[in-house]
């Protein structure tokens, strides 16, 4: 709420915060300790020789209760991060959408001995961290703490029993409820949350995915604590959880870190597969908003995770509007045309197929050009695809540009907790380079033709009525 | 916990040296100040170009402008035409933005630390060579006017946020937004733009920030290179903007459709440097953290779980402005509450700090997460750089951010009592309250079939 800070290019961040590149910023860890001088002439030597950069060095093994690990040593600071990923998000509460989430808020409203009074207390008075969050696919809880072992001790400790141990007391539970509830109204004021949750809708239908992990108005008050406590003895068990720990302890007291926060988990089972997203016809949805601009989400399904055209549509949407102001999107309805602030496309892959999206917002009375000039511009990358140099720079960008994404603890520990999600192998930051490389203009022309259809997708406008 | 304290400052100490390294200091012939801050821990570098320029220069009329000018600074030099600066950048596997602040306005890149020279000269370029296009500003004028209908005539808290500084300030240039006003955007020229460039791009008025794999005589020399042969000029002096005494609380009460009601209020306040004692300001920073250090801080322990009168309240203070600036207080009721009780209940939480003495537990338990902070800091080479680069920008200079645990250890809870007394008082304080008025929204209309078109299972 304080400092004003605004920016030239559209910061258009983490739509499911753990795609592939979202990341920014930080640190690859090498191994063991190194002189100075050694370490500054390695790193002058990779330097020099313009390397394409391996990624960290990932340890993966299961708990005795079955929850697989993800481990990279990273020893320069003396911290530790640590998120334990459980495939508990709002795809499981389709009956009584709001459930995951607000299980998941409970988690650090009080668990074991401690109510959420004497929960926060313990933690900050050590300067721990202790988070929590919930998406469609995942529900997971984060701790960042200092290595120091008093303090370490009272984190692991303290997220053990969160995990295990949750109260749900009955005040918790109508606190939480209402803050939720405020939450959605407060969601529902800004035209873009209303469109985005229109297109979700739209898109999804009746599959688990298409409503908001925020939830409803109807389905929160019907929330029952009963419905909380079986959510979570379903969904918070070892054998759905993924453990991701990043920091400067060596792979026994990893090990340790692992038993510590799910070993007196109930083993459980993995949550079932979710259903395939039905294929939808195209339209166009437009709703009424009190707001001096219109925004526009057009989009269809996308692609899953382990999507054999997973390179090829994702190197190709980064050409189309994923480069920021450096892509075809943002040259035709910003640069040119000067419609609007923020505009982009990104495919979402989730654990079944996430959407693909092209979002703008303009004043009211530009709705219709903007919304064309998008239209045309997916239809005629469709059909002609990257040229030779768009898609060059864009792999550049992408490759160039890997030694960032995997810089900061914070960043690591994303990816392996995305990678232990998802199932995938341990190789897989190592591989992207290559694989990004390999992409071909053929590939993204084909994937792009077969997978998106520019006449078919759904278009939801949602702004004022001057449009 | 007074020995865990310690344990954790002298853990501190002990980090190792890449991870705390020090700045280096260096100042260019032509007056441009040079920081380097070495970060070994992976083959990446942030580079960020810091101009002492910001909504807070701006005169009536052109609010606004250095925003817009920022914006500008990517449609192309002498030497790369429009758009050319981020292409060469992103082929480089770069990522980089800039941003504007009421004191600032900065330019940076992130990339792999070979490719740091190229953008140095990318920045160099464009600090004297701007080349302003009458057709490329009528475009982007446009975009940042949509820039502003997103975050402030279509988001309710966005425009409370911009209505109570409007009334809060009576002189001081923190008054205006830092996109500006509608009618200034309207009314920018393309001269307007030129002469705010001429005036306040010059190396004596920038500042270049490098945090990453680097060696700081290198980046040095790199920066000799690059930046060494650009003209200063006059930087003009800005004229005193002080605040005059307020006599009195100021109330706004905003009325945009909206669905949940809103409370924003603010006491003027005294920043690093212009405090009347060097303390104030650190003992309102541990004052900010009493009341909202984390889930176990006051405003989440009494008015969101305790009363449950709020779903969410917030306190908050920046010891680190040009110009002095506000502690800043926020709520949304609950179902059943109003903002009224909200607000009640956020100035009794204040009359209790100038009324009691806080607990000893409760300071400690913030220079705890102050110096695990700084630990946690440390894991973002950007960070460190921005903490840099705005305490340089607005005249404290870097060395500010090594004293702070020192400064907030020294606090006791008689100052903090002390600063409650002198500066959260009635007289210094403004409100502004959002009353939602009826959003009239209308069912969906389908213009072409999408629920009934849906195939398969």
């Amino acid at each position: 709420m304080a400092a004003e800070l605004i920016t030239a290019g559209a910061v258009h961040q983490a739509r499911q915060p753990l795609d592939a590149f979202t990341g920014q910023l930080g640190l690859r860890p090498l191994n063991g300790k190194r002189g100075l001088l050694a370490w500054a002439m390695l790193a002058v030597v990779l330097a020099w020789c313009g390397l394409a950069e391996a990624g960290p060095k990932i340890e993966s093994w299961q708990t005795e209760r079955g929850s697989k690990v993800l481990f990279v040593n990273a020893p320069d600071l003396p911290m530790v991060d640590v998120r334990v990923v459980f495939d508990a998000g709002s795809a499981r509460d389709i009956k009584l959408p709001g459930l995951a989430r607000i299980t998941n808020s409970l988690l650090t409203e009080g668990a074991g001995d401690w109510d959420a009074n004497a929960l926060a207390l313990r933690v900050e008075e050590r300067g721990i961290i202790l988070g929590n969050g919930s998406l469609r696919d995942m529900a997971w809880v984060s701790v960042r703490s200092l290595t120091d072992p008093e303090v370490l001790e009272v984190a692991l400790d303290t997220t053990a029993v969160v995990l295990k141990s949750p109260r749900f007391d009955t005040d918790a539970v109508e606190r939480v409820r209402q803050q939720l509830q405020i939450g959605l109204r407060s969601s529902l004021q800004s035209p873009s949350s209303v469109a985005k949750r229109r297109f979700f809708h739209t898109l999804y239908a009746d599959h688990p995915y298409a409503h908001d992990p925020g939830g409803e108005e109807v389905s929160l008050a019907d929330i029952s604590v009963e419905d909380i406590k079986r959510f979570h003895r379903r969904y918070y068990v070892a054998a759905n959880a993924v453990i991701a720990i990043v920091g400067a302890v060596d792979r026994a007291q990893a090990e340790q870190i692992a038993e510590r926060l799910t070993g007196e988990l109930p083993t459980g089972q993995h949550a079932p597969a979710l259903p395939e997203v039905p294929p939808v016809s195209g339209g166009e949805l437009r709703e009424s908003f009190p707001s001096s601009q219109s925004h526009i989400y057009v989009g269809q399904s996308g692609m899953a995770r382990h999507d054999p055209d997973y390179f090829a549509l994702y190197v190709g949407n980064h050409v189309l509007g994923g480069g920021g102001l450096v892509s075809t999107l943002g040259e035709e309805v910003r640069n040119k045309r000067g419609l609007s602030y923020s505009v982009y496309s990104y495919f979402s892959p989730m654990r079944m197929e996430g959407p693909f999206l092209m979002v703008a917002q303009t004043k009211n009375d530009q709705a219709e050009q903007a919304l064309e000039v998008m239209r045309e511009t997916l239809a005629r990358f469709i059909e002609q695809g990257p040229d030779g140099k768009e898609l060059e720079e864009a792999k550049q960008n992408l490759i160039g540009g890997f030694p960032l994404r995997i810089s900061s603890n914070s960043q690591i520990v994303e990816y392996l907790s995305m990678m232990g999600f998802y199932d995938y192998p341990l190789d897989w930051l190592d591989s992207l380079p290559a694989k990004l490389e390999a992409v071909t203009a053929e590939q993204v022309r084909d994937a792009f033709g077969r997978r998106i259809n520019a006449a078919a997708g759904i278009a939801v406008i949602v702004g004022g009525s001057s449009g | 916990m007074s020995r865990l304290t310690q344990q954790l400052l002298t853990l501190l100490l002990l980090l190792p040296l890449a991870a705390v390294a020090k700045v280096s200091e260096y100042t260019l012939d032509n007056g441009m100040k040079v920081l380097v801050k070495p970060d070994r821990r992976a083959p990446v570098v942030v580079s960020q170009v810091w101009y002492k320029v910001g909504s807070s220069y701006e005169p009536k009329g052109l609010t606004g402008i250095s925003h817009a000018l920022e914006h500008m600074m990517f449609k192309g030099t002498e030497k790369y035409g429009p758009g050319e600066f981020s292409r060469i950048v992103s082929a480089l596997g770069g990522n980089e933005n800039a941003f504007t602040g009421r004191d600032y306005t900065a330019y940076f890149e992130t990339l792999s630390v070979q490719h740091l020279e190229r953008a140095l000269e990318l920045e160099a370029d464009r600090m004297r060579s701007l080349v302003l296009d009458g057709d490329e500003f009528l475009k982007e004028i446009e975009v940042v006017k949509e820039e502003r209908r997103l975050r402030t005539e279509d988001k309710p808290t966005g425009r409370v946020y911009e209505q109570f500084s409007a009334v809060a300030w009576r002189a001081s240039p923190y008054q205006n937004p830092v996109i500006g006003w509608m009618h200034d955007l309207d009314n920018m020229t393309l001269d307007d733009l030129a002469a705010w460039y001429r005036k306040w791009y010059a190396p004596n008025n920038a500042t270049l920030v490098v945090v990453g794999d680097v060696d700081p005589r290198e980046v040095l020399e790199l920066a000799r290179k690059h930046f060494g042969s650009l003209p200063e000029s006059d930087i003009p002096a800005l004229k005193p903007a002080d605040e005059p005494e307020q006599f009195g609380e100021t109330r706004v009460d905003v009325k945009v459709p909206a669905k949940q009601p809103y409370v924003l209020m603010g006491y003027k306040t005294p920043i690093v440097g212009s405090a009347g004692e060097e303390w104030e300001p650190h003992a309102l920073t541990v004052l900010a953290n009493v009341l909202d250090g984390g889930d176990s801080a006051r405003l989440s322990r009494e008015l969101v779980r305790g009363s449950g009168i709020a779903a969410s309240a917030g306190a908050d203070y920046g010891s680190y402005s040009r110009l002095p600036g506000m502690f800043l207080l926020s709520g949304t009721p609950t179902d059943g509450h109003s903002v009224a009780e909200v607000e009640t209940a956020l100035r009794d939480m204040i009359r209790g700090m100038r009324e009691t003495l806080i607990d000893e537990a409760e300071l400690k338990r913030i220079i705890t997460q102050a110096v695990a902070g700084k630990v946690f800091e440390a894991d973002s080479l950007f960070a460190q750089a921005m903490e840099i680069g705005v305490l340089e920008t607005i005249g404290l200079g870097w060395r500010v951010a090594d004293a702070e645990i020192d400064a907030l250890k020294a606090v006791t809870p008689e100052q903090v009592r002390t600063v409650a007394q002198r500066y959260l008082v009635d007289e210094n304080l403004t409100v502004a309250t959002l009353t939602p008025l009826p959003m009239e929204q209308r069912a969906p209309r389908a213009s072409s079939a999408v629920a009934g078109g849906r195939h398969g299972s």
